[in-house]
């Protein structure tokens, strides 16, 4: 997810002062927040800045994958909730931008990385949406991997980013109970539409499992993240619970997971599951994903075709401002 | 302003009539009007608000936390301003 | 070279007893009376501008404009539904609201030609939200009087929806014909675009007039000096030219649309059409 570049996360510079680092790490340890004017070590500012804007980046460019079926949806009821779940997301965006903002980036630099290339966004959005079906299947996997990443950072310590995921978290809840009662209405459909709904999920079901970030073994930076409660369980661990609350969803509706390998283990109280293609998880986060090109396009489009409103209006506001001045 | 973003405002909403406006969040927006439009289309779609505030960020003046001890720590101390440090005998009414 | 084929006795005399398609009949006709056609004006109006800009999702200036414009969609989606689910009920042939949306075709739309416009640029879109809302602002807040009590109750509800969408929407045109060369240019041009389909707005036909007096409708040219001086208002403050005076391109309210709505018919229908059995 967008703990993927977590990895990457900078090391503690030895020139930070060292006193003030131990009262800083002893406030963080003490479940404190950290707020937009308190000192910080410049690799918290650097982390937090990347982690929340790729976040941020995510909800916007995820507004693609299920805006693209909007003006599709098959029914007025459809069409109005899947408008207001793409609406929650932009507005999501928007939170979590006006908080990495106050670590000190414009959000026009953030805007600029991102389409660029420079900063990312979760993997599992370059991934196109073939059928209404997949609208189910997005909303049901993709917001319920979501969730289980969001609730813990309500509490995580830079305290504009734990008040976004609250507001976030609030409203998030609709969201995966709208995409399962999709997939259950598909799979208590005809023939063609079970047929869509369980292609669907053997499209997004092991592209979900990768939105848990790489293994353990290769996220060597999870120690420093979970100290500054960024991440409270490993990638494994969260990926672990994720099947295991998902399967038992998918049987309840007639799903089959394509998954060969996918079996229950008494010993360990959950699914052994089968090997994910860490080939194909990483050339997408190098920006080979099935529609990467075709995400960035529309998000650059947005922002430099439409340039001119915002210039138009920056230039209205500038003459009447002056005219108020001037009164 | 350039044809990159537009600036920055704090967005604060009461929820309720009777409560306080609440700092919840900030929009980008060219001028006050359009801020109150993006303010309200942001904040306020689950009936959230009953008023709006907005301020542009750059105006907000703010304690400076290096500051704390000097300006916070001295009311910890001033227990005479709360009115449980008086015993007044219980049979003296309505104070 | 051959000719046509000569005129039968037979088809001209069932010529000369047929409406023209469409057209009200108050004895109730194919299409199940006034009230229905009514409500079918109300209900495609919203749906169609809704769809429109539901288009807009994830392409908008900014974040924050995405959102008002969904918010924009949402109002009128919501308002779409609360006006055909109650034509269904009035036609009483068992067709509910989606049955209504997804399956009629063209001669069977009556929304106004305005809304079934294109987006184009923004300065396009934010010309027709305000030309439309506008007016659909003061058609609600005296549909909030209508002696139909299901009617009112809707209008009553989406006026205050439709006077922030027309504040919104003057505020853009504003911005954009008073901010630079180039927006000023656009904003003219969406202007001079939608500006066509606003006599439309005011075509008093039979129908209208015949539930005005009944009190269940309203006469839009009631209040079109109003509207009118609203108009130039905005678009003077918005240093643009006044609205052009032209022959009105009229038939939306008969099923004789733009070229555009058969698109917009075939994204919006296709999943229903094609899965005629299925249930979403």
């Amino acid at each position: 997810m967008y703990t993927t570049e977590l990895q990457k996360s900078a090391k503690i510079a030895s020139t930070e002062d060292p006193e003030k680092l131990a009262a800083f790490e002893a406030r963080v340890a003490a479940d404190e927040f950290i707020e937009p004017k308190d000192w910080m070590p410049e690799a918290y500012r650097r982390t937090l800045t990347r982690q929340i804007s790729q976040h941020a980046h995510s909800e916007i460019v995820g507004m693609l994958p299920e805006g693209n079926w909007i003006t599709r949806a098959p029914s007025l009821r459809r069409k109005t909730i899947l408008l207001a779940k793409v609406q929650d997301e932009a507005g999501h965006g928007l939170y979590l931008y006006s908080a990495a903002e106050t670590l000190g980036t414009s959000r026009e630099e953030m805007i600029e990385a991102l389409h660029s290339g420079k900063a990312k966004y979760s993997t599992i959005f370059n991934y196109p949406t073939l059928t209404w079906a997949d609208i189910g299947a997005i909303g049901w996997l993709v917001d319920g991997a979501a969730i289980m990443n969001q609730v813990p950072l309500q509490r995580t310590s830079y305290g504009p980013y734990a008040r976004a995921m609250v507001r976030v978290c609030k409203e998030e809840s609709f969201h995966q109970r709208q995409g399962y009662e999709i997939c259950m209405a598909m799979m208590a459909g005809t023939p063609d539409q079970r047929r869509m709904m369980q292609d669907a999920f053997n499209r997004w079901w092991w592209p979900s499992l990768m939105m848990f970030g790489p293994p353990d073994e290769n996220s060597p930076n999870t120690a420093q993240s979970m100290r500054w409660r960024i991440k409270r369980e490993t990638n494994d661990e969260l990926r672990q619970k994720f099947v295991d609350i998902t399967v038992p969803q998918a049987d309840a509706i007639g799903l089959t997971v394509p998954d060969p390998a996918l079996k229950w283990n008494e010993a360990k109280g959950g699914y052994d599951f089968g090997d994910i293609d860490w080939e194909e998880f990483y050339a997408v986060v190098r920006g080979e994903g099935p529609v990467a090109r075709e995400r960035m396009i529309a998000r650059r489009d947005a922002w430099e075709q439409n340039a001119w409103v915002r210039e138009a209006a920056a230039a209205y506001a500038e003459k009447h401002a002056r005219k108020r001045e001037a009164a | 302003m350039s044809a990159g973003d537009w600036p920055l405002w704090e967005v604060f909403v009461r929820s309720k009539g009777g409560l306080s406006h609440r700092h919840v969040g900030s929009v980008h927006a060219p001028d006050p009007e359009i801020a109150l439009r993006h303010a309200r289309d942001t904040y306020t779609r689950r009936m959230e608000g009953v008023s709006l505030w907005v301020v542009p960020s750059a105006q907000i003046v703010a304690s400076d936390p290096a500051d704390d001890a000097s300006m916070f720590d001295p009311a910890a101390d001033k227990v005479y301003r709360h009115p449980t440090f008086y015993t007044i005998p219980d049979d003296v009414k309505h104070i | 070279m051959p000719s046509l084929p000569p005129i039968r006795p037979e088809d001209e005399a069932r010529a000369a007893n047929l409406h023209e398609h469409g057209a009200f009949d108050p004895a109730g006709g194919a299409q199940g009376g006034a009230l229905f056609e009514f409500l079918l004006r109300l209900g495609d109006d919203s749906l169609v501008l809704g769809q429109r800009l539901s288009e807009w999702t994830g392409h908008a200036p900014s974040v924050e404009v995405d959102l008002s414009l969904a918010n924009i969609a949402l109002d009128l989606i919501g308002q779409a539904t609360f006006f055909l689910d109650y034509a269904g009920e009035v036609e009483g042939k068992e067709r509910d609201g989606d049955r209504l949306a997804f399956h009629r075709d063209v001669l069977d739309f009556r929304n106004c030609l305005l809304v079934e416009q294109p987006n184009g640029d923004f300065a396009r879109t934010m010309a027709r939200q305000f030309l439309f809302s506008a007016w659909q602002h003061r058609l609600f807040a005296h549909l909030a009087a209508s002696a139909d009590a299901r009617i009112a109750a809707i209008a009553a509800k989406a006026v205050k929806e439709v006077a922030y969408h027309q504040e919104l929407a003057a505020e853009w045109v504003i911005r954009l014909g008073d901010g630079t060369d180039e927006s000023r240019r656009r904003m003219q041009d969406g202007i001079d675009w939608m500006a066509r389909f606003v006599p439309e707005l005011f075509e008093a036909d039979d129908l209208t007039l015949f539930l005005a007096e009944k009190g269940i409708g309203v006469d839009p040219n009631a209040f079109r000096a109003d509207y009118e001086e609203q108009v130039a208002a905005v678009l003077r403050e918005a240093t643009l030219d006044p609205l052009p005076v032209q022959r009105p391109i009229l038939g939306g309210r008969r099923g004789h649309h733009s070229e555009h709505l058969g698109h917009l018919l075939c994204t919006l229908q296709f999943l229903p059409r094609t899965y005629p059995e299925a249930v979403w």
